[in-house]
């Protein structure tokens, strides 16, 4: 790639330009603001997973000292039916064990957890719907009495909130002409984001109906049209600051306590302050759905597939919309299949809600069809790398899913794993080896951006993007690049929803392509505005002007004895020349551009207790181009080592009335540094042509294929395979005992 | 409810503040001193975000209550860097190589990274990682801070 070399800017390492906020403990979180005169308020959570609510008095917790206020959701808006308003506060029932039932105001976080204490509720306990297949039943008890599967009215009340189905090609014939099947079923079980920093946000309602909400979110106009929602307001009536965002994963990209503190504060008429604690994040907040996936794929001898079906189960958690339709997409995505098909089930158990997480979908689905792929690979006496490239999507192949692939990385990936000294040497006799594949979409959608620059030359980027991972850094990087100017001369802010023109949220992995094309194409704004500013100034016609390396400079061939002018120049002395040099730009970003990843785990297994340790693990991705190739490793290797969790220790434990067993840090065991070895990456660049620089979003991707590359090293070790994750030492070694 | 008087020195300044007998040290440095750079993810202790020396001895904040404060000396996070000198090696290493994504678990990584280079300038990869195991971070998969802080020590003391 001739031109790579060509970047000044891109393709460098800079600090990021919030970096001291963040390593002085100046940057503040949703949790970090305080406000004059400002209340506290904390919500009472169901102990049941299922129980119908006879009765809510409020009245002892209002006659407290100190309290302000306390509700219920019979203080919010009844026309508003979204199950979005009945999960932020129950109506007739508690769905899950953590489900919001009420909730308080007071002067001080504990005499607000006092009044909790204070609240009366009458259950009716029901008994509640755990586990994924007895939900789907016909006689199962109900989550919901009125929800019928597809919305149809005309079939009886059912747990399995929507099915989908595609298909392509005859898999029946597809199967008769394979040499070899493989059919197996595999259990994910449900997995919490994890990010460190609870939800938080102070809302202030002020007598005019105004609302201003701080919150630690990821999208701070999608919490702007929630928030308006539930409360039955319109958008314009609230103003959404974001603050600084520790972790989110998805998980961020929902309401739970914002339309509650706006209630509070305008029953109150002060600023009130919510902030969950770690056990309510887990109870009541994220995770990612436990699923059911059986699959089945055929193939010739030569390891060309012949056929594929998946039938996958996703939980949604107490109201539908469980991500079983991406995990349907993506499922095959990788390979090129002329015969599958492909069902889909979102199931309503007595859960929490899910919520998006990394890729929402796709690890449980594609856990299941790399394994298979392994199994295949083991039955073939194939590599299992050869097997992929044998069978994978390349430009030009129409993805399962619909669209033909534009340029994608897959191939690329598989042969750079090929090559790589980590595949190359073969793991020694007490390390197992897995490989597997991961996919995601991106999005692009919708992001603005305005480019200020100061009367120095001195560049400030504007943009609505939560930075989440070191964004601001490769919004100057592209702007720098597009400029022409030094990266140190940049800074970027994440603006409010008044300050900044629409952006979608923070995720889909669209911030570095959606946001950037809109600063690329901001700053584009302002080169042209500066050429026109440099041909005034000259006396030339703007045609004769060009933009080359942070100048603006004469066409070759215009006759004209000039300096060139810089930005600075150009800034300097703008207010003779037009004033103020603002650039923008918004859109809806197309073509974002899919994402692969070719992973694999090596680990040993400690048959006396189960434990599997990773002792290396190489990631390969397609970045398209990395703009700061430090933040794109650091997505690899931290979607690796979420996804090792995921495959080793992580899952909800619930008892078998339904309460959350492992509410807590140390029963719901994240990977800690002296669990994980250091996660070695490899970037490929396979540019998208739909961005300027050829960015595809790198975030999700990462978190897909460690589970089913874990999951083929522990097969690979043992001799037999574990289909069901968390392959947590229990579990091992109750699979190893068994074998015996 | 009558408070408890504490007199505790924070990042080298005298503090006197008037707490409740359930507050935490946590609860102190964030609610009465202002200083919000300490973080809770989990008021259990099983996060480090909220890591702070407490007389040079590394605890969890949210696991001391504010009157144990009483005639300790405290840094946090804020303390780290030097007006004068600016940034402390492991806050610039950390910058260099990335190895903060979201941030919120940084300032424990901060204050628990240069315990260890206060005490042990030298230390291999798994003491490193040992003795960071109980500060999580979701973002980074570790790789980055463990190398960071490999980088801040060789700086310290460079091998010959």
């Amino acid at each position: 790639m001739a031109e790579a070399a060509n970047f000044k800017a891109i393709g460098t390492r800079p600090i990021r330009p919030d970096g001291v906020e963040k390593v002085t403990g100046r940057a503040n979180f949703g949790a970090d603001l305080n406000l004059p005169d400002m209340l506290h308020g904390k919500v009472l959570r169901s102990p049941h997973a299922h129980a119908r609510i006879k009765r809510i008095d409020l009245t002892k917790a209002q006659a407290m000292e100190g309290v302000y206020a306390a509700i219920s959701s019979a203080d919010f808006p009844q026309e508003v039916t979204l199950s979005l308003s009945k999960n932020i506060l129950a109506r007739d029932k508690a769905l899950y064990h953590g489900h919001a039932l009420a909730a308080v105001a007071a002067r001080t976080p504990r005499i607000a957890e006092e009044a909790l204490e204070r609240i009366e509720v009458e259950y009716e306990v029901l008994p509640p719907v755990l586990i994924l297949d007895d939900a789907m039943q016909e006689k199962s008890t109900l989550v919901s009495e009125d929800l019928r599967t597809n919305d149809d009215e005309s079939s009886p009340p059912s747990n399995i909130a929507a099915t989908q189905r595609f298909e392509r090609g005859d898999v029946t014939q597809g199967f008769a002409e394979a040499d070899v099947i493989v059919q197996e079923e595999f259990r994910v079980p449900s997995a919490h984001q994890g990010y460190i920093e609870p939800h938080a946000c102070v809302a202030t309602s002020n007598p005019g109906g105004r609302v201003t909400i701080w919150c630690t979110t990821q999208g701070p106009f999608e919490v702007r049209s929630a928030t308006a929602g539930v409360l039955n307001k319109t958008v314009s009536d609230i103003k959404v600051i974001p603050s600084e965002i520790g972790g989110g994963f998805g998980g961020k990209t929902v309401v739970y306590l914002e339309p509650v503190a706006v209630r509070l504060s305008e029953l109150t008429g002060k600023p009130v302050k919510m902030v969950m604690n770690r056990e309510e994040v887990f109870r009541a907040t994220g995770p990612a759905s436990a699923t059911l996936c059986k699959i089945k794929v055929g193939a010739k001898k030569d390891g060309r597939i012949t056929a594929a079906t998946a039938w996958l189960a996703y939980e949604a958690g107490a109201f539908p919309g469980s991500p079983v339709g991406p995990g349907c997409m993506s499922v095959f995505a990788p390979y090129d299949i002329d015969n599958f098909l492909v069902e889909g089930y979102d199931v309503l158990v007595n859960k929490p809600k899910v919520a998006a997480y990394r890729a929402p979908g796709a690890p449980q689905s594609m856990h299941a069809m790399e394994c298979a792929i392994d199994e295949l690979a083991q039955k073939l006496d194939m590599d299992p790398i050869d097997l992929r490239l044998k069978n994978a999507a390349k430009e030009g192949t129409v993805a399962p899913y619909g669209p033909k692939f534009p340029p994608i990385g897959l191939v690329e990936c598989l042969e750079a794993a090929k090559r790589h000294p980590n595949y190359v040497n073969k793991p020694s006799e007490e390390v197992g080896r897995g490989v597997a594949v991961g996919f995601w979409f991106n999005i692009g959608m919708q992001s603005s951006a305005e480019v200020t620059i100061a009367e120095d030359g001195a560049v400030s980027i504007m943009e609505g993007s939560p930075d989440i991972g070191g964004s601001r850094a490769s919004m100057c990087l592209m702007a720098a690049e597009t400029l022409g100017v030094p990266y140190e001369t940049i800074n970027a802010h994440v603006g409010d929803t008044e300050s900044t023109g629409f952006c979608n949220l923070t995720g889909g992995s669209r911030t570095t392509f959606a946001t950037g094309l809109a600063v690329v194409k901001a700053c584009e704004d302002v080169i042209a505005q500066c050429k026109a500013r440099a041909a005034m100034t000259w006396e030339l016609d703007v045609e004769q002007v060009a933009w080359r390396d942070g100048q603006a400079v004469p066409k070759p061939g215009v006759n004209i004895d000039v300096d060139p002018l810089s930005l600075a120049d150009i800034a300097k002395t703008m207010s003779r020349t037009g004033g103020p040099l603002l650039g923008r730009a918004s859109l809806n970003a197309q073509g974002a551009g899919a994402c692969f990843s070719v992973n694999w785990t090596d680990v040993t297994i400690d048959r006396e207790t189960g434990k599997v340790d990773v002792k290396a693990f190489t990631a390969i991705q397609d970045a398209g181009r990395a703009i700061h190739p430090s933040y794109v490793e650091g997505q690899m290797q931290g979607g690796a080592v979420q996804g090792l969790g995921w495959a080793l220790n992580e899952e909800y434990i619930y008892d078998e009335n339904g309460v959350v067993e492992n509410a807590s840090f140390l029963d719901y065991r994240v990977p800690v540094a002296s669990d994980m070895p250091m996660i070695d990456c490899e970037i490929v660049e396979v540019p998208n042509p739909s961005h300027p620089y050829g960015v595809r979003g790198v975030g999700e991707t990462p978190i897909v294929a460690p589970l089913a590359a874990t999951s083929n090293a522990v097969r690979d070790l043992l001799g037999f395979r574990i289909n069901d994750l968390p392959l947590s030492p229990p579990n091992v070694l109750a699979a190893i005992d068994e074998a015996d | 409810m009558s408070k408890i008087y504490v007199s505790t020195t924070v990042n080298g300044r005298p503090e006197d503040v008037l707490c409740e007998a359930h507050q935490t040290l946590l609860d102190l440095l964030r609610d009465e001193i202002g200083l919000t750079g300490t973080k809770e993810g989990c008021g259990t202790g099983d996060c480090g975000a909220c890591t702070v020396l407490l007389d040079d001895r590394l605890v969890c904040s949210c696991l001391v209550l504010a009157p144990e404060a009483d005639g300790k000396e405290i840094t946090t996070v804020e303390g780290i860097a030097d007006s004068q000198e600016g940034l402390h090696v492991v806050q610039q290493k950390l910058l260099e190589h990335a190895a903060l994504q979201c941030g919120v678990c940084t300032p424990g990584f901060v204050v628990a990274a240069k315990a260890l280079l206060d005490k042990d300038p030298n230390p291999d990869e798994k003491t490193i990682r040992y003795w960071l195991a109980g500060n999580l971070c979701r973002c980074t998969g570790y790789d980055k801070i463990i190398r960071a802080v490999q980088d801040a020590a060789q700086e310290l003391t460079p091998t010959k």
